[in-house]
């Protein structure tokens, strides 16, 4: 049986981890690579690096992270932020990625979803969705979450599914940073629509917060300021799930 | 002193970070591109690509078709992993009509309906083979090969059945899995392949 996964998040701009609430109010959390080999050691399943600032000369330093974080680093490295086209994908495997994130591209140009598969495979194309609840549905958010897009989330799920997507990285706008625990209605709702892996993600704040997304239908759960700030340990983490009976890699 | 190992370039795979794994397994890789590069090298690696097809048209683009058999014929050693076991295979659910190397015998078929797919992430290999590490390994496949062909030592792994995870006969080595990104379990088997 495939074990839940547990992912730390690096939020990373001009070469340092960052983390704000509700994607906003940045504050520092360390090095990247000194960060991601921590986790490691600690024993995350995977690590997920994404450029929040996005501009031309962050690109650059995100791929000099990458690299930089590589080397050590024996477990899945997934990068995303600002990936809009094949050749931005091509750069972040050259420089060490095993597994690229789309995210706002995608929603503007599906096409590139596709795209991504037939070049890369779908082990290699992860799909990052920003979503909120926006009164009767939960809504797609692009842009690190300033605009509300007039797009079901559940429905573009099944679309980005259908375009051969790997895995779907889902992440609620309204939880996110503030520790309320994931959005279990959301990730019940997901993974039901699809069969292709969710990533749950925004609200972690304990280990039970974990739980509970998995026993939601999540096969993987991201988080970042507990990890960051909390001293919340992944191994003690990991202990807790499977005295629960969660399989988890030891 | 490192030992070189060449790696089959198809440009598409997460090559970097194969060769960070086999660095870190004391190896030294570098880019093999056309046949008379591979035949260079004492040893090869042919890393994962996307599909099945796409794999073939990158090895049939490099010549290294023909190549490849007579590499693996001769016992001459050798590790592929994930697509790049699929390869050696003489055929694909995944792209009906394309002939894979046929190394081994038989069809790599896709997961049963009713698990998740694509299988993504750690899951537990068992083997009464001393080169396959036992414990939890990295996969993130779609497809996959059942039947364990004849004279090889294999590893297995469940996801709505059994298959196979790892096969190995001399210095011939395939690994479903992802050895570059599976921990201390996949450093070892690299380190364990690279005593060929």
């Amino acid at each position: 049986m495939v074990t839940k996964r547990i992912i730390p998040c690096l939020d990373c701009r001009d070469g340092r981890v960052v983390k704000g609430v509700n994607f906003q109010g940045l504050k520092d959390a360390g090095s990247p690579v000194e960060l991601s080999l921590r986790y490691q050691d600690e024993g995350a399943d995977e690590i997920v690096i994404l450029d929040v600032g996005a501009t031309v000369e962050g690109r650059q330093n995100q791929l000099d992270t990458i690299r930089a974080v590589r080397v050590d680093l024996a477990i899945p490295l997934t990068v995303g932020g600002g990936v809009r086209e094949l050749r931005d994908i091509e750069a972040l495997l050259d420089a060490g990625a095993d597994k690229v994130s789309i995210n706002t591209a995608g929603v503007d140009r599906p096409e590139l979803i596709r795209e991504a598969t037939e070049a890369f495979g779908a082990q290699c194309t992860v799909v990052a969705i920003d979503t909120k609840w926006t009164g009767d549905r939960w809504s797609v958010l692009t842009r690190a979450g300033r605009d509300v897009r007039d797009i079901d989330t559940l429905q573009w799920c099944e679309e980005v599914a259908r375009l051969g997507a790997g895995e779907i990285l889902l992440t609620s706008f309204d939880r996110d940073g503030t520790k309320e625990g994931y959005d279990l209605k959301l990730l019940r709702a997901a993974s039901g629509a699809v069969q292709i892996p969710i990533i749950a993600s925004g609200g972690a704040k304990t280990a039970d917060d974990l739980y509970d997304a998995f026993k939601a239908g999540a096969n993987a759960a991201l988080a970042a300021s507990i990890f960051h700030y909390d001293n919340l340990h992944i191994s003690d983490i990991k202990a807790h799930l499977a005295g629960k009976g969660i399989r988890v890699r030891q | 002193m490192s030992r070189i190992v060449g790696v089959i370039d198809t440009k598409v795979a997460n090559t970097a970070s194969i060769f960070a794994g086999l660095r870190r397994a004391g190896l030294e890789p570098v880019p093999v591109g056309s046949a008379s590069e591979m035949a260079a090298q004492e040893a090869i690696v042919l890393p994962g690509v996307g599909a099945f097809a796409a794999g073939m048209a990158a090895l049939e683009r490099m010549f290294l078709v023909e190549p490849l058999r007579d590499w693996i014929a001769a016992d001459r050693p050798f590790l592929s992993v994930c697509l790049g076991m699929q390869l050696l295979f003489e055929s694909s659910e995944e792209s009906p009509g394309v002939e894979g190397l046929g190394i081994v015998p038989g069809a790599v078929t896709r997961f049963p309906t009713g698990v998740v797919i694509p299988h993504f992430g750690w899951n537990q290999i068992s083997s009464d083979s001393e080169f396959f590490p036992s414990g939890d390994v990295y996969f993130a496949n779609s497809f996959r090969a059942t039947d364990p062909p004849e004279g090889f030592e294999v590893a297995t792994c469940n996801h709505g059945g059994e298959f196979l995870a790892g096969i190995r006969k001399g210095r011939v080595a395939a690994v479903q899995f992802h050895p570059e990104i599976s921990g201390d379990a996949g450093a070892k088997i690299l380190s364990r392949w690279a005593q060929w």
